[in-house]
């Protein structure tokens, strides 16, 4: 049997999800169950959104160090004019887009490092969130908050979204020929703009659609929290990075992989879940959390090594 | 055609500039009243943010993907570990000091260790160490807030001849980093090392204890200022180092370093580390919201990076 690099490099996130979400079955069996799965990996859809997102920047070999305030900002935004006045929340969702955009293109013409623009961004995007909601506050659209509490027949909500996300993003960066473009850009953009292709139109787009995934976290996330506030979502920025490199991404290179970005973030967000069915102390949640990661990135590395001795033979 | 060649040579110099512009913006607002104390606050809070940018200036100039994101929980774990053992008793201090050098030692080594042998991106590892280590913070810190040692807080809080001690100490750290960077082997070989690691290989400089020696210099330096930063501000807080994980990114690249790394300056990250907290000064003189603070901070960075940037295109 023979199987694609591709489908090598989604084994290991696979694995180490399953093995993960029956640790917490074995530990907790009534977590087997509808409302138990909804519950715990309710969070992951604002989490998987977000890390596309930031996916989506890396494949062009670029890092989004704004990620986590702009989520937050998104999140008021939706939690105030989206909430009241629909159309201005859009306008402001399509504006933020073209920031976006914008942000993709001054990076390529001016051949600056994308970690400091967005680093400055990220300043911008806090301040702009402290100004619509100096306190925590808002209320969620009607219509986003029944849709992340829909209940769907047979499976939750929460793993409709992921698998729904993960087919269109897979559609989007592996099928479409846009997608190979831009991971081309990654690959080596000079062979792109030889080839007759305009770099700074696909990284443009590749900003906005991030950016456009980003809008859609923030969105989920108040769906879910039904309030907002400015530091909602700022430990996305890393949980995002993580999770793309959990789900067997790769920093430089268009190396990506949508479906291993979803299931990086819903083992980001279950490895919480497990940690509290421990028993571990609070004290040591979070370390136990980078343990986690330690674990899973040593087992990928295993495989590769696996994989190299079979090739070689 | 000299003064433009000057000042591609000496990234700084526009650090530096925008600084002293910042300085006299809000010294005129407040009509000269605030020159001294402006300056000295600056001195101290830019001294922070100075120790723990060298550290994260010499892991950059490993080159692409180098960066240290464990410096703010190194700098936590340190304070409070240091404190704790001290005691407030002054005769610990050098003991307290010691310890919190042997942490970073540990955390540096620890870091490297996930690079090398687990091939983990630094981000990624650093990233996780961090998780770790500030768990460790927060089961000894316990919520206790434990003072400094008499003779430490006054010496972390008074100064010299004007200029404040930590600031001092600052300028020491950093002749010594510039000795290392500019005139030592070692210094040349992290250049070669971030200008292709391929070609520092076959040129025989040994590139994995020199990587290992930068994470361990930037993990020392990060334990140092929260030690440091422990004893100014009177205690450790389990959020103290929260701040410098963007700042000591910031300072280094302002200052004009090169991102892609093997072309680092220290004066630079002196001016960037003013820079920044006047920036954040100024508009507080000038009556800005937490909001505008924050949106005119961000903007500032990236005019900033925009201009500095140009400067490299007319290489």
């Amino acid at each position: 049997m023979k199987l694609s690099s591709g489908t090598i490099r989604l084994i290991i996130p696979a694995a180490s999800l399953v093995l993960l979400l029956a640790a917490v079955f074995y530990m907790q069996p009534r977590a087997m169950s509808y409302t138990g799965l909804n519950l715990l990996f309710n969070l992951a859809v604002p989490i998987a959104l977000a890390t596309i997102a930031q996916m989506l920047i890396m494949s062009v070999n670029d890092l989004d160090l704004s990620m986590g305030t702009f989520v937050s900002f998104c999140a008021c935004v939706s939690a105030t004019f989206l909430q009241s006045s629909p159309a201005l929340g859009i306008l402001i969702f399509l504006g933020a887009i073209a920031t976006y955009a914008l942000i993709g293109v001054v990076i390529y013409v001016r051949d600056l490092p994308s970690i400091v623009v967005t680093l400055g961004m990220s300043f911008v995007w806090g301040g702009i969130a402290v100004l619509i909601l100096p306190s925590p506050g808002g209320t969620a659209p009607t219509w986003a908050r029944w849709l992340m509490t829909a209940k769907p027949p047979l499976v939750p909500m929460a793993i409709v979204a992921s698998i729904l996300i993960a087919a269109v993003t897979h559609y989007i960066v592996m099928r479409s020929s846009f997608g190979v473009l831009m991971r081309g850009v990654g690959g080596n953009d000079r062979s792109v703009e030889r080839a007759g292709w305009s770099v700074l139109g696909l990284r443009a787009a590749t900003y906005a659609l991030a950016g456009f995934f980003a809008v859609l976290a923030g969105i989920a996330l108040v769906g879910l929290t039904t309030s907002a506030d400015a530091n909602i979502a700022l430990r996305y920025t890393l949980l995002s990075i993580a999770g793309v490199i959990l789900g067997g991404g790769q920093f430089v290179g268009g190396k990506v992989s949508p479906i291993g970005a979803v299931i990086g973030a819903l083992t980001l967000t279950l490895a919480g879940s497990f940690l509290s069915f421990m028993r571990i102390s609070p004290d040591w949640q979070i370390g136990a959390q980078g343990a986690i990661l330690i674990v899973v990135l040593a087992l990928r590395l295993a495989l590769n090594r696996l994989e190299k001795r079979e090739k070689s033979q | 055609m000299s003064l433009n060649r000057l000042l591609i040579a000496k990234p700084w110099i526009w650090s530096f500039a925008a600084t002293i512009t910042v300085w006299i913006v809000t010294v005129l607002f407040t009509g000269g009243a605030s020159s001294f104390g402006l300056s000295q606050a600056a001195l101290t809070f830019a001294a922070f943010s100075v120790v723990v940018g060298i550290g994260q200036m010499f892991v950059i100039t490993l080159g692409p993907g180098n960066i240290d994101l464990s410096v703010p929980a190194t700098m936590t774990l340190s304070g409070t570990l240091a404190l704790k053992l001290m005691d407030v008793q002054d005769g610990m201090i050098v003991v307290g000091l010691l310890a919190s050098i042997g942490i970073g030692l540990i955390i540096g080594i620890g870091n490297y260790v996930l690079i090398k042998a687990l091939r983990i991106p630094p981000i990624i590892a650093t990233l996780s160490m961090s998780f770790i280590v500030q768990s460790v913070a927060i089961w000894s810190n316990r919520g206790l807030r434990i003072k400094p040692p008499e003779t430490l807080a006054s010496f972390a809080t008074s100064s010299l001849f004007g200029i404040p001690n930590v600031a001092l100490v600052a300028l020491i750290l950093s002749i010594i980093a510039w000795v290392l960077l500019e005139k030592s082997i070692y210094g040349r070989w992290i250049s070669a090392i971030g200008q292709s690691t391929f070609a520092a290989r076959m040129a025989g400089i040994p590139v994995d204890g020199t990587r290992l020696v930068t994470y361990m210099l930037c993990a020392v330096l990060a334990s140092v200022c929260g030690y440091l930063l422990a004893s100014f501000s009177g205690g450790a807080a389990l959020n103290m180092g929260s701040e410098y994980l963007l700042m000591s990114i910031a300072v280094v690249v302002i200052g004009g370093t090169a991102v892609a790394g093997g072309n680092s300056n220290i004066p630079g990250i002196w001016g960037a580390s003013l820079f920044m907290f006047l920036v954040v000064s100024m508009l507080n003189t000038y009556g800005f919201g937490a909001g505008f603070r924050l949106i005119l901070t961000g903007l500032i960075i990236i005019a900033v990076i925009l201009l500095a940037g140009g400067r490299q295109s007319l290489r």
